[in-house]
């Protein structure tokens, strides 16, 4: 069985409370330090994306158990403008805001698997997620 | 909500002890207060201890970065130091590398590299 849990995006406060959230998840299935700093840090840029380009969303996280196999799914979705160009987002240093623009590459690099379900004015969802070893 | 970090003066040097989880505003305003405290003080450098801290991502990394930048415009080096292991990794995987800024294990560390390169 899934166990889902979620934090609403509307202001600064709230990235700090899906960090937070993520990580307790990620204890609670067992990752060590290293994969909890990845999980926080992943949920603290889609977070942020989210209450930057999109305004408000909500990050949810899901705890897995797939046939033995353990692992953490971060995902984040809006219904803000939706990403035009996904594989320029997906390159390290693309940023419309004049940020590090690493938090996309990032996020991938981070994680074990993720995906991008985007769609012009209507929003983002984002999938990413952490097998436990 | 909103925490300002302490900033420590002891002779020529700004110390800086993060000890908790920083947020975005707090963050953007230990930038301004670092700034602040260097022009007062006209300190010569600033050592900024992240022992406690167990994530860095991209938003602060860049704040760091800058504070970095701007304390060098403003004539004052700057030591980072107490990056774990877990930081240094996830700040790697994240794209981020820290060029060209001084590091050390530990703030008695970080405090002696500092005197040494404002001696030199
Ligand atoms: N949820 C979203 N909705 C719309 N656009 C988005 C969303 N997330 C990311 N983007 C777009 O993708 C770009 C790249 O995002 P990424 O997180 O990689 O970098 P950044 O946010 O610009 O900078 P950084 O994360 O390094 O501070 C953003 O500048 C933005 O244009
Ligand atoms: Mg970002």
């Amino acid at each position: 069985m899934a166990y889902r849990s979620s934090v609403d995006i509307h202001t600064e406060w709230d990235i700090v409370a899906a960090r937070q959230l993520g990580r307790n998840e990620a204890k609670k299935v067992g990752f060590g330090t290293v994969d909890q700093a990845r999980i926080t840090t992943a949920i603290s840029e889609l977070a942020r994306n989210i209450y930057l380009y999109a305004g408000a969303g909500k990050i949810e996280i899901e705890r897995l158990n797939e046939g033995g196999l353990f692992g953490i799914a971060i995902i984040a979705s809006d219904e803000g403008p939706g990403i035009p160009d996904v594989r320029k987002v997906m390159e390290d240093g693309y940023s419309t805001s004049g940020g590090l623009g690493a938090g996309m590459p990032g996020v991938k690099r981070l994680m074990d698997d993720f995906r991008v379900d985007t769609e012009r004015g209507k929003g983002t969802k984002i999938t990413a997620i952490k097998w436990l070893r | 909500m909103n925490m300002r970090i302490p900033i420590l003066k002891l002779n020529d040097i700004l110390i800086v002890s993060l000890q908790w989880e920083l947020d975005d505003q707090t963050a953007i305003q230990f930038q301004e207060d670092l700034l602040k405290k260097l022009h007062d003080t006209s300190a010569k450098g600033v050592v900024i201890d992240l022992t406690p801290i167990d994530f860095i991502d991209s938003f602060i990394a860049k704040v760091l970065g800058d504070v970095i930048s701007m304390s060098g415009l403003m004539g004052a080096k700057v030591v980072i130091t107490g990056i774990q292991p877990a930081v240094a990794i996830t700040l790697i995987e994240l794209g981020i590398r820290l060029e060209n800024v001084m590091t050390a294990l530990d703030l008695e560390n970080g405090m002696d590299k500092l005197q040494q390169e404002l001696e030199a």
